[in-house]
């Protein structure tokens, strides 16, 4: 078995710099690395591009970094529910690049797989598809788009083992998996960090492989952004 | 009368068969999902990650972890299903869904849609629409045919930034069921009292009228 763990998030960020690339896993506030988002603010790292789908709220998620003015340029699909960011992105004090979800998920599981690109019908005809590579297929028209290229992977599971295998829960899963092998380092906080054996290999969503280092994270917050219940009858 | 956004609701439910799996946007197609009839076996998709998407939790039940698209809290149903985000778009690009509905801001004769950006203004981000209108087949759009100023909404033209091309087949408005083929739209069906002419008027597309065209049912 080849180890992984790290003994917290200090040591689990050591190497990054100002200007660095970084995936961010997380829709919304669901299944977003609470701690690590955590330790880039408290270590103020500086001109940073996020790779994250989306920006987080005002004073949670990658809204931490926006308020400090940490985040250079951020490519995501949808960013609407942050006033700073969107004061920010109209004074032009930071890049913003959006792009369609399917194609964000997919640069990450490319530049993970080692496909350095695709194609896409996701975009033809639009602004998005603007000065890149077209081409048919089958009659049909599609976008040619790169792999994703990061220094580091930051993402989030429920449970992992010292080995770095990963399990997530529900809908927390959703970008934290692609984006697994996709950076030069993936860093994993989860829920609870268990001994090698004791998480059952059948179950395992992502292989311990695509993880260099992994941390039992603490104080998650696991914030609901839009709470929707119904009343009992 | 034009209808409310829940009878647009109602009456884009009908068009969701038994087997169908469908993917719901965010506004009047949420609501679909309310009536849809129950003797017929369908699956809603939402593309963080869920299959089985069931009612919003009872008070006290939600999961911080069991959101949908919108971001909002929800239920998985039995025979659900979790998965990742490359895997859902891959199932949307793939042609596995057999239905998408979603909204527009605009949407002209040929088929284009436009319902993302409005330059000038907060540019919130396509989120998954130009994967869905790139991919689906069966593609219904929720809309009002006109805007607040009375402006028709179904153009020869698309005049905002484009969502995807040559993609929308159907269209359930507060006023009318079209159809776009031969890059015009075809009027089908029309709201209870609401007029043929009314319909014209609020058309600035080519839009093909043949025959008596009946009132919606529900």
């Amino acid at each position: 078995m080849i180890k992984k763990t790290v003994a917290n998030v200090r040591e689990a960020c050591e190497g990054i710099s100002d200007g660095m690339t970084f995936m961010l896993g997380g829709f919304g506030l669901c299944g977003i690395p609470e701690n690590i988002i955590s330790e880039l603010v408290r270590k103020n790292i500086q001109n940073v591009t996020c790779i994250s789908n989306n920006a987080g709220v005002d004073d949670f998620g990658l809204g931490l970094l926006l308020k400090k003015h940490q985040i250079k340029k951020m490519i995501s699909s949808y960013v609407g529910e942050n006033a700073e960011f969107e004061r920010q992105m109209l004074s032009g004090e930071m890049e913003v690049e959006l792009i369609p979800q399917g194609t964000l998920a997919q640069r990450c599981e490319a530049a993970r797989s080692g496909i350095p690109a695709f194609f896409t019908p996701a975009g033809y005809g639009t602004e998005v598809a603007e000065g890149k590579e077209t081409r048919e297929f089958h009659g049909k028209m599609y976008v040619m788009e790169k792999a994703f290229e990061a220094d580091f992977s930051f993402v989030k599971a429920w449970k992992g083992d010292e080995a770095g295998n990963l399990i997530f829960k529900g809908t927390a899963r959703n970008f934290n998996p692609a984006m697994c092998g996709a950076g030069k380092i993936t860093v994993a906080e989860v829920e609870e960090l268990v001994p090698a054996g004791e998480l059952d290999p059948n179950q395992i969503h992502i292989p311990g492989i695509f993880i260099q280092r992994i941390f039992q994270g603490e104080n998650y917050e696991k914030r609901i952004e839009q709470l929707t219940v119904r009343k009992r009858n | 009368m034009a209808l409310s956004k829940e009878q647009i609701a109602q009456r884009i439910a009908k068009e969701v068969k038994d087997g169908y799996y469908v993917n719901l946007g965010i506004g009047i197609p949420t609501l679909v999902a309310n009536f849809v009839r129950d003797d017929i076996s369908v699956e809603f998709q939402s593309e963080n990650g869920i299959l089985g998407m069931g009612p919003f939790p009872f008070e006290g039940e939600e999961d911080p972890d069991l959101i949908n698209a919108g971001k909002q809290t929800i239920t998985a149903l039995p025979g659900a299903s979790f998965f990742d985000s490359a895997m859902s778009f891959g199932m949307i690009r793939g042609q596995h869904v057999d239905l998408t509905i979603l909204g527009a801001m605009e949407v002209s004769q040929n088929g284009d849609i436009a319902n993302w950006k409005i330059p000038g203004k907060m540019v919130k981000g396509m989120g998954g629409a130009m994967d869905l209108v790139a991919s689906a087949e069966n593609i219904i759009v929720a809309m009002m045919h006109t805007n607040r100023e009375g402006e028709s909404k179904l153009l020869k033209e698309c005049s905002l930034p484009l969502t995807g091309v040559k993609c929308v087949k159907k269209i359930v408005t507060n006023l009318a069921v079209l159809e776009i083929t031969d890059g015009k739209f075809h009027l089908l069906e029309r709201a209870p009292g609401v007029s043929v002419e009314e319909i014209i008027k609020a058309t600035e597309g080519d839009l093909v009228v043949s025959g008596v065209i009946k009132e919606m049912e529900f």
